[in-house]
């Protein structure tokens, strides 16, 4: 029945507890609008034949409600507004309120990715993975401009602010794999800006945990530790990561770790290329800007040698904000793990 | 014309103005032909002319980009534009269907033709503030279409900081427009609500005042009230823009979420700048076509001025998810009720009005019937986003696009369809063919509702606004939209091509509805101060159809 309904109205497959509660006051709501609207155009409709002209100017009765009449005009709408605003508030106040026993993970919005890291766990971009059937409270922060973090299957979405920390929480019902999307306009790929949830049964979860905890670096920072908030190198960064994104750069290089039409730039900074012509070098800050100026002195094996040069393209202040916002996006050990995506340390 | 003479009521002898009289009254259309006797003219009917052609040329240029933002959304792909070039084509068109069509819309044409009509006066209380605002109003244009052209920005028409605080495209010359076209808006509001208080001709009370005044002065109450808001918080966007100073930067002690509260401090009101007049309107239009006085005049007067009022104080339901506390979600929430219950009110009273009325059912009526389902389940879907825990999924997704185009373009664009129908005999004094009229009615209500129910599908389907590029899964709904939008633009295709031929060939009329509103008791076109002779009396309340075999009044139902 209700997966008639859910068909019907396109919803998602229901994944999170919230989403159960959802439903109810969604169907009810939508049932009695569509029962309202339909209400209200039978009525007009029967009227208007009803009522219909028979002679060139007829003269009308002079009809005005009573008391009683406009008094139900008021009282019969507000009674079904204030229960569904009823249900719907006690409804959120479930939703904002996290169980104390929820499990923490902290999750990092940044043009156009998302980063997820676990208080004594793993990092990770891009894919969280969580246990099925145990509350989960998320710690939502951005790196620059405001996202918002939508899971449709678990019915949850919180706004990512730069400088703050929101909070939600869920608990998955199913183990899969759910789309995460990001919904507040933030920039060139804004549509792009997709991650997923893997929610796993609990003792498989529990096992990827130890796996990912594995041969940690004994004293890691606290994946609380953002540079945002630092003037300066990171507002630079901030406009490096504007430009990459007008300048195009995005087009070809991501910055999640995939392989595109060049190379990834999450992580590029100190990594050792291995170029065509067999020799390593180190990238650092003369490396990257060398090869915008210039991109076919030195290219990293396996990639064609396609990128236009930006030289006179870009002012010397405006790649060095790019070179910036590359460095920025270093991590200190990318390392292959159990998982389903690369894990991370956390970034520097 | 001293100020004093020009605020004098309308029913003092109009002998001292006999020298710009030309013994037969000529129109208003023909009272001076040169284009400088258009542009500098103070008459209230000429400048809501003007801003008829220039608000029609933009709701030109906004449709055109709406149709090049779904025929990208056809495929889920890239289609036929860039990134870049979606996000600004999404921008532009917001900026200028809101800024430049839908808040001037049908104050600026119709309230400003109609509204000294209506009230008996021969213009409006300031005629050179009037002229000033068109002015302001293109030049605000002109500054924002000039930023477009000249880079555009991306960042919606929300103007989000800190996006718009630091994006690289040019945001500063836009806002600056947009700031400047507010003082257009207060310059009108002003004048409608001084107007309203000073010029009302003897016999007209506020009670016996037509509901279209009463939805203009609402209106105009917010406008001058709320635009002050937008106008300064635009500016600071600016200023961040252009010099960084900080102020929705937290890493220097700014707040980027106070841009979200004062911007919707402003936009949560002007949506009823939007939708307040087209209910106006709609007042109007059903009691002319079922020739019945208005069932509950007060009630439909007092609920545009609540609505007026609640509509300040339920701007936090656009921020459920922000960050903001559980506490304001929850009084936010509850308030933004009381709008639907004023908006209910005024629903059940005119449907009321068509009862024992006379309907003969024309193309305004056609579009009465368009509005009165966009209202109906436009505004039940707004009451189902202000359900606290419903919005929560909803928020930012294609439900929301969906929700404010039925409520906000669709009744507002039913209004201005139907009221361009309705008042063309009065503003021209000829008449269009029915028959295609009816037909481009029918044709624009199937259209706009295929265009959007399949939009309310796919918010709950999950897919978020503002997406250049969207899952495959999305794409079977994006098509039905943009076949609904196809339609739709046929529809405006026809209509602008019968107005037109009307306005050449059309047959001559008077007052071809036999309409009891005081606007017509004058003669279509009217002449330049609006009545000659005896001043009209007003005995009693407009549109007063009664038989008088039936005089005495039924307390039915
Ligand atoms: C031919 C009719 C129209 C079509 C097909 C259409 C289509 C669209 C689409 C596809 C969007 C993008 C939604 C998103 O991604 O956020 C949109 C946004 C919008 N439209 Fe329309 N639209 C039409 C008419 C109008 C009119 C007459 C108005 C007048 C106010 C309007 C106001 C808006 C606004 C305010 C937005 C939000 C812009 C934003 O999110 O930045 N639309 N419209
Ligand atoms: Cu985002």
């Amino acid at each position: 029945m209700s997966d008639l309904a859910n068909k019907l109205l396109f919803l998602p497959e229901r994944a999170s507890t919230f989403a159960d509660r959802i439903d109810f006051l969604h169907y009810f709501v939508v049932g009695t609008t569509m029962v309202a609207s339909a209400g209200v155009g039978l009525a007009a409709l029967f009227m208007f034949f009803r009522y219909r002209r028979r002679v060139e100017n007829q003269a009308t009765e002079y009809v005005v409600p009573n008391l009683k009449t406009e008094f139900l005009f008021v009282s019969v709408p507000l009674v079904f507004f204030l229960a569904w605003f009823a249900i719907g508030f006690r409804d959120f106040t479930w939703f904002t309120t996290p169980p104390k026993d929820s499990m923490d993970v902290y999750v990092m919005g940044k043009q156009w990715m998302w980063k997820f890291s676990y208080p004594e766990g793993p990092n990770g971009v891009n894919v969280l993975h969580v246990p099925a059937n145990r509350p989960v409270r998320l710690l939502i922060t951005s790196r620059d401009v405001i996202h918002s973090f939508f899971v449709p299957s678990f019915r949850i979405k919180m706004d990512a602010l730069p400088g703050r920390y929101t909070q939600a929480w869920f608990e998955a019902t199913k183990p899969g794999t759910y789309q995460v999307l990001c919904t507040e306009y933030c920039g060139l790929s804004h549509s792009k800006m997709l991650a997923e949830v893997v929610v796993m049964a609990p003792e498989e979860y529990d096992n990827w945990i130890k796996e990912q905890r594995r041969g940690r670096l004994q004293d890691r920072q606290d994946a609380l530790a953002d540079n945002s908030l630092v003037p300066g190198t990171a507002r630079m960064a901030e406009q490096g990561q504007k430009l990459a994104g007008t300048q195009g750069c995005l087009k070809c290089h991501s910055v999640d770790g995939s392989q595109h039409i060049g190379p990834t730039f999450l992580g590029m900074y100190d990594r050792l290329e291995h170029l065509q012509d067999g020799q390593n070098i180190r990238v650092d800050e003369a490396y990257i800007t060398q090869s915008m100026m210039d991109p076919g002195a030195h290219i990293v094996a396996g990639y064609q040698n396609v990128m236009p040069t930006y030289q006179g393209k870009l002012q010397g202040p405006e790649s060095a904000a790019i070179v910036e916002y590359i460095k920025s996006l270093r991590t200190a050990n990318v390392r292959e793990g159990a998982s389903e995506g690369p894990a991370y340390d956390p970034i520097q | 014309m001293t100020p004093s003479s020009s605020i004098a009521a309308p029913g003092a002898a109009p002998g001292h103005e006999a020298h710009h009289e030309h013994g037969d009254h000529p129109s208003y259309l023909v009272d001076g032909t040169t284009v400088k006797s258009w542009l500098l003219t103070v008459d209230h009917k000429r400048i809501g002319i003007m801003y008829m052609f220039w608000v029609l040329l933009f709701f030109l240029v906004g449709g055109i980009f709406a149709m090049m933002i779904r025929l990208e959304l056809l495929t889920p792909g890239p289609t036929i534009m860039d990134a870049m070039t979606y996000n600004r084509t999404f921008t532009l068109h917001g900026v200028v269907m809101i800024f430049l069509f839908m808040i001037p819309a049908i104050p600026a044409i119709f309230g400003n033709f109609m509204l000294p009509l209506m009230l008996g006066a021969k213009d409006v209380a300031f005629p050179r503030l009037n002229l000033l605002s068109l002015y302001v109003y293109l030049a605000g244009a002109g500054f924002a279409l000039w930023g477009m052209l000249n880079g555009g920005l991306d960042t919606g028409w929300t103007f989000y900081t800190p996006y718009s605080a630091h994006t690289t495209t040019t945001v500063a010359p836009v806002l600056f427009g947009a700031f400047i076209i507010g003082f257009s808006s207060i310059l009108t509001g002003m004048n409608f609500i001084v107007t309203a208080h000073t010029m009302r001709a003897p016999g007209i009370t506020w009670f016996k005042m037509p509901l279209f005044v009463w939805a203009l002065y609402a209106t105009s109450c917010i406008q001058v009230l709320a635009t002050p808001v937008i106008g300064l918080l635009l500016l600071l966007v600016s200023a961040e823009n252009l010099f960084n100073l900080g102020m929705f930067d937290v890493a220097r002690g700014g707040d980027p979420v106070l841009f979200q509260h004062l911007f919707w401090f402003y936009s949560h009101p002007a949506v009823y700048i939007m939708v307040l007049p087209a209910f106006g309107v709609m007042s109007e239009v059903v009691s002319t076509f079922s020739r019945k006085n208005i069932f509950g005049y007060r009630a439909v007067a007092y609920s545009s001025v609540g609505i007026a009022f609640v509509g300040f104080f339920a701007w936090g339901h656009h921020m459920f998810v922000s960050g903001q506390s559980t506490f304001d979600a929850g009084i936010f929430g509850a308030l933004s009720m009381l709008v639907g219950v004023f908006t209910a009110i005024k629903v059940f009273n005119w449907v009321g009005t068509v009862y024992k009325g006379a309907v003969e059912f024309t193309t305004p009526f056609a579009y009465f019937c368009g509005f009165l389902f966009f209202t109906v389940f436009g505004g039940m879907t707004g009451i189902a986003v202000a359900t606290v825990s419903l919005d929560v999924p909803w928020h930012d997704t294609y439900f929301v696009v969906a929700h404010f185009h039925f409520i906000m373009v669709g009744a507002t664009i039913m209004a201005f369809l139907a009221a361009l129908h309705y008042w063309f005999p009065k503003m021209f004094g000829k008449t269009y063919h029915e028959g295609w009229g009816l037909v481009s009615a029918a044709l624009i209500i199937l259209g706009f509702n295929a265009t959007f129910i399949p939009q309310f599908l796919l918010g709950n389907a999950g897919m978020p606004r503002r997406y250049y590029e969207y899952p495959e899964r999305f794409q079977a709904l994006n098509v039905a939209s943009t076949a609904g939008a196809s339609l739709l633009a046929f529809g405006f295709v026809i209509i602008a091509l019968y107005l037109v031929w009307a306005l050449i060939y059309g047959k001559r009329v008077d007052n071809p509805w036999g309409s009891k509103g005081y606007e017509w008791l004058t003669a279509s076109p009217p002449p330049t101060h609006n009545f000659v002779g005896p001043q009209p009396t007003y005995p009693e309340e407009p549109h007063f159809y009664v038989d008088p075999k039936k005089a005495e009044v039924s307390d039915a139902v």
